[in-house]
């Protein structure tokens, strides 16, 4: 090390100086922007739940189930998505449909989602479209395990979520 | 002894008064380190910082998480691990935070009230040897985290007490024979002296006689020592915060509240004895040409003495969060084979050019 290296002073000095114009710096910015006199905020935390951040068109979020013009779900219990799980947590049950061009259809639709890993195989699997994650929820908390299992129901009607993703959910 | 002389004259009352008016600001001060800590750090770094905890739904930039936390603090279970000295654990806590605050005996706020025609010097005790006394309980608050380690029954908290032990008595000497160099050049032991000495004017009257103008050198070695005593980043590794497994491994609940008040109220002891020797204590430069009435002087020297404490509590927050922390060797390289030589180098100096100008 050279000579004034080895002082240590000097570069705590400077050290100093960087993370003393940081905190005299946000301060004012920050200062100016709470008292309404500047736009964008001194500092960069986000403050969730008032404030989110907008996420990638193409994010995974909670799943759902799409339905046809009829009202009825377009899944037709071919169970690709249960097999292509990489963590099982999607349970079908299969029940006979008496249309004879829509063969089955879903009794039960179970997605443990304390199970579930997002990697949306589920949605590139399907043959008709009928799963999606596209719903943009995120905050999936739950205060039991039996909480965080979706049924047909729940995934059948999203709640309408302004989206993280800043993009209207898709049809 | 002029100690049991002042309470016998100027009487317990004020002595009191003194004492419990030092006590309520240095726990308001540690109080406020613990929120400061946490909002400087995050402004330094860009974010907010914790502003969640809230009553009644007034959120106070964050206020009253100091609270939160000693709520928390209080409902933990009090508990002492098996087979440890229970005695020495629930001491070595005790001897922290009381070696700590009652430094602050000696710490003079301000220069004197004039009331009902007596004179009342503005310290809790006045005496001719202050600044030893400091020192002295400053050596007595190594007690704490050295009974920490040992009362606690664990390998790790051994080990850990055993390097803070070392750490402090080695910046014990240094912070020794740093102050050694301020006392040659204020030719007193009494830290009221000291400030007074600190009013004069260097240099045509520009700059004021602080202790930082006449021992810079002195200064930079006391601040480097006086942070080591605190066990504070860089000189953190006795405790480590979460590398690292330190001596209070095995305290929960308020024992711990109480190392961590008294890590706080040793942050402000130290910024009050760098206030009080190197930057005027509650000197204002320039108070005595507005002839102001005597009580707006003294009220306007207690407010300057603790805001320059509130600001060197801020650098030194500031330095916490700004370097990284030191190696073990390092740190004891550091304080042996550096700085102590230099505060001899220092003391030398010092005593040569005494000796030269008279």
């Amino acid at each position: 090390m050279k000579f004034i290296e080895r002082l240590y002073y000097p570069a705590v000095v400077k050290g100093l100086w960087i993370t003393t114009r940081h905190l005299i710096g946000n301060l004012v910015r920050h200062g100016l922007f709470l008292a309404g006199l500047r736009k964008e905020p001194g500092l960069v935390t986000v403050q969730y739940p008032e404030q989110k951040r907008v996420l990638p068109p193409r994010s995974r979020t909670r799943h759902r189930l799409t339905r046809r013009s009829s009202g009825e779900p377009k899944c037709v219990a071919c169970m690709l998505c249960a097999t292509a799980c990489p963590a099982e947590c999607i349970h079908i049950e299969a029940g006979e449909h008496p249309d004879p061009t829509i063969e089955k259809y879903p009794v039960a639709f179970d997605i443990d989602l304390g199970r579930c890993v997002f990697c949306g195989l589920c949605v590139e699997a399907c043959p008709v479209d009928a799963i999606r994650m596209d719903t943009g929820i995120i905050d999936l908390a739950a205060y039991d395990r039996h909480a965080m299992v979706l049924h047909k129901e729940e995934l059948m009607n999203p709640p309408v979520v302004a989206t993280p993703t800043g993009h209207p959910p898709t049809v | 002894m002029s100690g049991g002389g002042y309470l016998m004259t100027a009487g317990l009352g004020w002595f009191a008064g003194k004492a419990g008016f030092m006590i309520g600001m240095v726990m308001g001060f540690a109080g406020m380190l613990g929120w400061a800590e946490r909002k400087q750090s995050a402004v330094m770094q860009d974010r907010v910082g914790a502003n969640r905890a809230s009553i009644l739904g007034f959120r106070a930039l964050g206020l009253f998480h100091p609270i939160a936390d000693a709520i928390k603090m209080l409902t933990k279970e009090d508990f002492v691990p098996p087979f440890a000295d229970k005695v020495l654990h629930l001491l070595a806590p005790l001897i922290a935070a009381v070696a700590a605050m009652s430094a602050f005996a000696f710490i003079p706020f301000g220069d004197e009230i004039h009331v009902g025609g007596r004179i009342v010097p503005l310290v809790a005790v006045p005496m001719d040897l202050s600044a030893l006394y400091v020192l002295g309980v400053v050596g007595l608050a190594i007690y704490g985290p050295f009974l920490a380690g040992a009362a606690s029954n664990s390998k790790y908290a051994l080990m850990g007490s055993l390097r803070a032990a070392a750490q402090l008595i080695s910046y014990e000497v240094t912070l020794g024979l740093t102050l050694m160099g301020v006392f040659l050049v204020f030719r007193s032991l009494d830290l009221q002296a000291i400030v007074q000495a600190q009013g004069g004017a260097l240099l045509g009257g520009w700059l004021p006689r602080w202790g930082i103008v006449l021992q810079p050198f002195g200064f930079l070695l006391f601040l480097a020592a006086a942070i080591a005593e605190t066990k504070r980043v860089p000189f953190d590794l006795p405790e480590g915060e979460s590398e690292i497994i330190g001596y209070f491994v095995e305290y929960s609940g308020m024992r711990f509240g109480l190392f961590m008040i008294a890590e706080f109220i040793e942050i402000v002891l130290f910024s009050a004895l760098m206030a009080t020797l190197f930057f005027g204590g509650w000197q204002v430069p320039g108070l005595a040409r507005l002839a102001l009435p005597q009580a707006a002087v003294a009220l306007i020297q207690v407010a300057a003495f603790f805001v320059k404490v509130a600001l060197l509590c801020a650098f030194q927050l500031l330095i916490r969060w700004t370097l990284p922390r030191f190696r073990y060797d390092q740190l004891m390289a550091l304080g042996w084979k550096r700085l102590l030589p230099l505060s001899l180098l220092n003391l030398l100096v010092t005593a040569a050019v005494l000796a030269w100008r008279g």
